[in-house]
């Protein structure tokens, strides 16, 4: 059963990869995005700061957690090897936040990834099929958005304990549901275009106009709405440390580090600055590469 | 470690002129640079005897109350009004005393059954007199079982007759101890005597309620309108979240003395948020401090930062039910490697003190004793705790595996960072894990006892050694770390007992001796108490718990 | 139109049911309860607590009470704040959430609106990069950095404005909380608006009318808009519950009287019926909401139809 299921996706796969090929919409997007340098330059930027999240540690003669009594709330300074200056604790700046930065960005992308896989399927669902199937899954959709959220933050810690998995559970729960009802609305408009119409006549199936359809003509506000997820994402997740849930001192993330950094800003300024600016450094990155993505797969531009 | 010394040569960068750039961009010559304000209002001396015309006082308030009920109360934000709405028998006076309140004098020969004297001028602020039967009436209430009070179990902590057996509604409240002997006469009797029994009474659930208007209005006596008080202030504005408002009660007893005319007390939960305002004027007197400005104030407004001691420990508590904290070595070890000096004076910084025994030194009637650990170096303790880890069998092989749970908070995390830090440190075999819970959780996870260490604090309810000793009984409800040693319980038994004053002291000595054998708790500072006052602000002289009255406070004029 | 009506309001109330009941049985199981505190209580406090507030009943008898109350409009008394009533709490924090919110959401839709269309004509110009700084700025700063930094130069440093409190919604007092509250939406907005203006403008209905030599603005304002406020609408549905329900971050730093500190101060202290009543306002507020969104959809694309 199982495998016969497997087969049959196999071998749809493939010839939906055999069909692309054929129209090489791939290739021809790819070929779209590499030319669009501001893209491209996000491209590198982000890639650069992935670097610097994972080498960057390497580069400092601190460790993350080391605390040092006598350089509390120190300025940045390259003379001391706090570049970025130290937090209340004389912590280094330079190597927490690049060590904030690994779960940050995951973070990140990974609430915008989960947004547009689910909420776009979702509302593209609900809007085409329309009727009771989408008034079923639009109360659904309301009944989520209601929900005290913090109590299934808590019920999650109690239950299960605290795992990083988690972290992205509960991410995942909440980035989609505005996406979906984007989507939908999207949708509903779309549905009524001459196109949709056209297909529907030839016997296009249901997921075929979704997926083939639908969905490729709404990945432009899906593109601009998946990057204003990922720094509500990344904030987030500190609002899960606050519920015991986020990651754990002496680990820390972009979000905590902005947290800290509001609280001294009288005092310490560099604490709030330097996350802030690789929190904005990267949601413009992510917003062209959006872009990029957005304008190589429009299927109208073709 | 690094040469600090390197750090003032090198190149920084400065936040104030940042700051006044940007200060700058908003408007040309704005006249509001706040540090030159400062200096200026330090160079004008303000004459403390001289009352401003407008008596209104603005104090932050912590968080919301969660009832104006005298009887239903359980945290410090309640008390701090209702002291000025109510007063009880006796009020705490700034030398750690009391002083009378509503009862002018009271008097006991056998420390059992005592009488207070309730001034006949003593008026509720509908005018009606205050009678020994209105203190009868409410000790009967907070103890009746229908009240539901959190804080039920004080009186009987004080031992009048039968109240335990009235919480647990084996008797019912009529069979309370007090008696009303005549319209102003309140006389309450003890099941042993207690010698400590007045200074209990300064808590504000000891306070009376006017019996007509509970019974008129039920849950709903409190409001605005219905509230009756016997204070030297009468509610007039309840906004929840933003404000409490009272004037002064013109039927108070002492009216003529009470300099204020208004006291508006605002509940923001956040220290950053309240500092803020009381930065922009709007605030006269805040709730607390927070940690990362300290030095910052110092500087500017060295003379507004009021620091006082305050009886209450911060401190780590061990499950001593499980490996590893069921060996005290493992415990002694812990609590040995925990540098106080850097808790207290680099990590908080408030002016809080080192603190190696549960009971602060600053409480009436108890005499620190010189015990082994805390007469070392720090250098001593660290080599005697890796002494005792490796006796207890940690090595490099076997590295000591624990967690250490504290609540959601700035401060808790702070200090959980550092002292996990001075453990890898000092110690090395140790492998920690660190634990944030939100509030009601971490209650939950800590009665269950599903910790390995969790952070802890106790402040007193009264200036006496028993308020802080007892946390630690093998029934005391909130020893968490469960503790048990008879030898412990026997002599806070004995200490009860114990009418002569210096022997009780060397009773607890002994029971804090105890506890540095057994080490349970790992205490890590004395708490303090920390307030900005407007130097406007006249009278504010708090005790050691924090009591302060806006009825000695006033408005200088500035 | 009207049958549309009906049949929201006949879907609300299941979907309301699941909510609260879902709600109710959920937040059972968080540990702790209302009463829990530092200072241990003896069980026979515990229990005369618990049973003063119906806590001694089974769950599911507590449920239907609650239900029972719910049909009479009484959402019970507030664990938390023992002398006050969930319905006196609530009527007496949202009009304060409401004023803040109405004001923010009218600054954001027309600023967001604006500048996203601004963008948009001008893409690729140094008047579309700066609005876009702006927005990607006021997306990422959250309010608990811009309110502070808010306070710190108009209320200290310049002292224009009052640094918190209400004092029943004085303008001076609202000035700071709005900047606080819509700067947020206000750049998703634009931002959002930016996006689907491009692509309208790409549309071959709006080459037909530039090649018929019409106006920009006529363009804009006949043709573009109607169908580039559609994503706007449906961001705007859940966002608008969001706004005009507070936040908490504004609500604590300005000393606002609102609707968000009492929720989460309830889920933080386990006040169940101040919990769930405000959910029941969200949920009721969400649905409402989202229904008018609909409505405009067919205003704005006559093509949208509803079976």
């Amino acid at each position: 059963m199982l495998s016969t299921t497997a087969n049959k996706e196999a071998v749809e796969n493939f010839s939906e990869q055999l069909e692309v090929k054929g129209r090489s919409l791939w290739d021809d997007a790819r070929r779209r995005f590499f030319n669009n340098r501001a893209a491209l330059t996000s491209l590198v930027i982000l890639g650069f700061i992935t670097l610097f999240v994972f080498a960057g540690p390497m580069l400092s003669q601190f460790a993350f957690d080391e605390v040092d009594w006598g350089a509390m709330h120190a300025a940045p300074s390259v003379a001391s090897g706090h570049f970025f200056g130290t937090d209340s604790l004389g912590r280094d700046l330079f190597v927490r936040t690049a060590m904030g930065g690994r779960i940050s960005l995951m973070v990140g992308v990974m609430g915008a990834l989960v947004a547009v896989l689910i909420g776009t399927l979702y509302g593209a669902t609900a809007g085409f099929v329309g009727g009771r199937t989408d008034r079923v899954m639009m109360r659904t959709l309301e009944i989520l958005y209601s929900f005290p959220f913090m109590f299934f933050v808590i019920l999650l810690v109690t239950f299960f304990g605290r795992n990083i998995l988690l972290i992205f559970i509960a991410i995942g729960a909440v980035s989609w549901l505005d996406m979906a009802r984007i989507v939908r609305g999207q949708t509903l408009s779309i549905k009524g275009k001459e196109f949709v119409e056209a297909a529907t006549v030839y016997g296009v199936s249901k997921w075929a106009m979704i997926t083939r359809h639908i969905v490729p003509n709404v990945l432009g506000i899906v593109a601009v709405y998946a990057t204003l997820l990922v720094p509500q994402m990344i904030l987030f997740e500190s609002f899960l440390s606050f519920l015991g849930l986020g990651v754990q001192e002496p680990m820390t993330s972009w979000g905590s580090l902005l947290n800290e950094g509001a609280q001294t800003m009288e005092i310490a300024l560099w604490q709030l600055i330097v996350p802030a600016v690789f929190m904005v450094t990267t949601l413009f990155c992510f917003n062209f590469i959006g872009d990029g993505l957005r304008d190589a797969l429009d299927p109208k531009d073709r | 470690m690094l040469p600090h010394l390197q750090l003032k040569r090198s190149r920084t960068w400065h936040i104030g002129p940042l700051l006044a750039a940007l200060l700058a961009l908003g408007g040309c010559g704005a006249p509001s640079d706040p540090s030159s304000e400062t200096s200026k209002q330090t160079a004008v001396k303000l004459d403390p005897t001289k009352l401003a015309a407008d008596q209104t006082l603005v104090r932050g308030g912590g968080s919301e109350p969660e009832t104006l009920d005298p009887h239903k109360i359980s945290g410090t934000p309640e008390s701090a009004i209702l002291r000025d709405l109510m007063e009880t028998l006796v009020i705490a006076s700034a030398d750690g005393g009391v002083r009378p309140g509503v009862a002018e004098s009271w008097e006991t020969t056998d420390n059992q059954h005592y009488f207070f004297k309730i001034r006949e001028s003593a008026k509720w602020s509908n005018g009606d007199p205050v009678t020994a039967e209105d203190f009868v009436y409410s000790w009967q209430r907070i103890l009746d079982p229908k009240t539901a009070s959190k804080y039920a179990w004080y009186l009987a902590a004080g031992k009048v007759k039968n109240a335990q057996d009235i919480v647990d509604g084996k008797q019912p409240p009529e069979n309370l101890g007090v008696e009303a002997v005549d319209a102003n006469t309140f006389k309450v009797s003890l099941e042993a005597p207690v010698p400590y029994f007045v200074s209990m009474l300064v808590h504000a659930s000891t306070s009376p309620v006017h019996k007509g208007t509970v019974e008129q209005y039920g849950d709903q006596w409190t409001r605005v309108g219905n509230f009756v008080g016997n204070g030297a202030f009468r509610l007039t504005e309840w906004v929840v979240n933003e404000r409490i408002e009272y004037v002064k009660n013109e039927h108070y007893w002492d009216a003529d003395n009470v300099k204020l005319e208004k006291v508006r007390s605002l509940p923001i939960a956040s220290p950053n948020a309240e500092l803020k305002r009381y930065e922009a004027g709007e605030i006269d007197f805040t709730f607390e401090v927070p940690i990362e400005h300290i030095n910052r104030l110092r500087k500017e407004r060295a003379d507004e930062v009021r620091t006082a001691p305050y009886i209450g420990t911060y401190y780590y508590e061990f499950n001593t039910t499980q490996p590893p904290f069921n060996d005290s070595r493992v415990r002694r070890a812990l609590a040995y490697a925990i540098d106080r000096e850097i808790m207290a004076n680099k990590v908080m910084g408030r002016g809080e003190k080192p603190s190696f025994h549960l009971t602060p030194g600053i409480v009436t009637g108890f005499d620190a004793p010189a015990t082994s650990w805390s007469q070392k170096t720090q250098a001593e303790r660290v080599a005697k705790a890796k002494e005792l880890l490796a006796e207890a069998g940690y090595n490099a092989q076997n590295p000591l595996k624990f967690s250490v749970l504290y609540n959601t908070n700035d401060n808790h995390k702070k200090v959980a960072v550092a002292i996990t830090a001075m453990w890898k440190q000092t110690l090395g075999h140790v492998d920690v894990t660190l634990e944030n819970q939100e509030w009601k959780t971490y209650l939950d996870t800590r009665a269950n006892t599903d910790f390995d260490i969790a952070r802890a604090g106790w402040i007193g309810d009264y200036n006496e050694p028993s308020t802080m000793l007892k946390l630690l009984l093998t029934d005391g409800g909130s020893n968490y770390s469960k503790y048990s040693n008879p030898k412990y319980d026997e002599l806070f038994a004995k200490s009860a007992k114990e009418l002569d004053l210096n022997k009780r002291a060397e009773y607890y000595a002994q029971a804090e001796e105890i506890l540095a054998e057994d080490m349970p708790i790992a205490p890590i500072y004395q708490y303090v108490t920390q307030h900005m006052v407007k130097r406007h602000v006249g009278g504010y002289a708090p005790d050691p718990l924090d009591n302060y009255y806006s009825k000695d406070m006033w408005i200088i004029e500035h | 139109m009207l049958r549309f009506i009906a049949k929201r309001v006949l879907e609300a109330i299941p979907t309301l049911f699941i909510l609260i009941t879902v709600s109710f049985f959920l937040m059972r199981f968080a540990p702790g309860n209302p009463f829990s505190a530092e200072i241990a209580m003896t069980p026979e406090v515990m229990a005369n607590i618990e049973a003063k507030y119906g806590f001694d009943k089974p769950v599911h008898e507590q449920y239907f009470s609650y239900l029972g109350g719910l049909l009479q409009g009484d959402l019970g008394p507030s664990f938390k704040y023992k002398d006050f009533t969930v319905n006196e709490l609530v009527a007496q924090a949202f009009p304060v959430s409401l004023k803040i919110g109405l004001l923010a959401f009218i600054v954001a839709v027309t600023f967001g609106v604006t500048f996203g269309t601004i963008a948009a004509l001008r893409q690729n110009t140094w008047l579309d990069y700066t609005i876009m700084t702006g927005a990607m700025a006021g997306v990422v700063i959250p309010s608990f950095v811009l309110a502070p930094l808010l306070v710190l130069i108009f209320a200290i440093g310049l002292d224009w404005l009052p640094a918190g409190g209400w004092h029943n919604g004085a303008t001076p007092y609202v000035v700071l909380p709005v900047i606080g509250m819509s700067l947020y939406y206000i750049a998703s907005i634009s931002r959002i608006m930016r996006g689907s203006m491009i692509e309208v403008l790409n549309a071959n209905f709006i080459r037909t009318a530039k090649s018929k030599g019409l106006s920009t603005p006529y363009i804009i304002v006949r043709h573009a808009l109607r169908p580039a406020i559609l994503p706007v609408l449906s961001y705007l549905g859940p966002a608008l519950v969001g706004i005009i329900t507070g936040s908490v971050v504004i609500e604590t730093i300005f000393g606002l009287p609102g609707i968000g500190q009492l929720f989460v101060n309830g889920a933080l202290n386990r006040d169940y019926s101040m919990v769930l009543g405000l959910t029941i306002l969200v949920g009721a507020l969400t649905i409402t909401f989202n229904a008018i969104v609909d409505i405009l959809y067919a205003v704005v694309d006559p093509k949208i139809r509803y079976a």
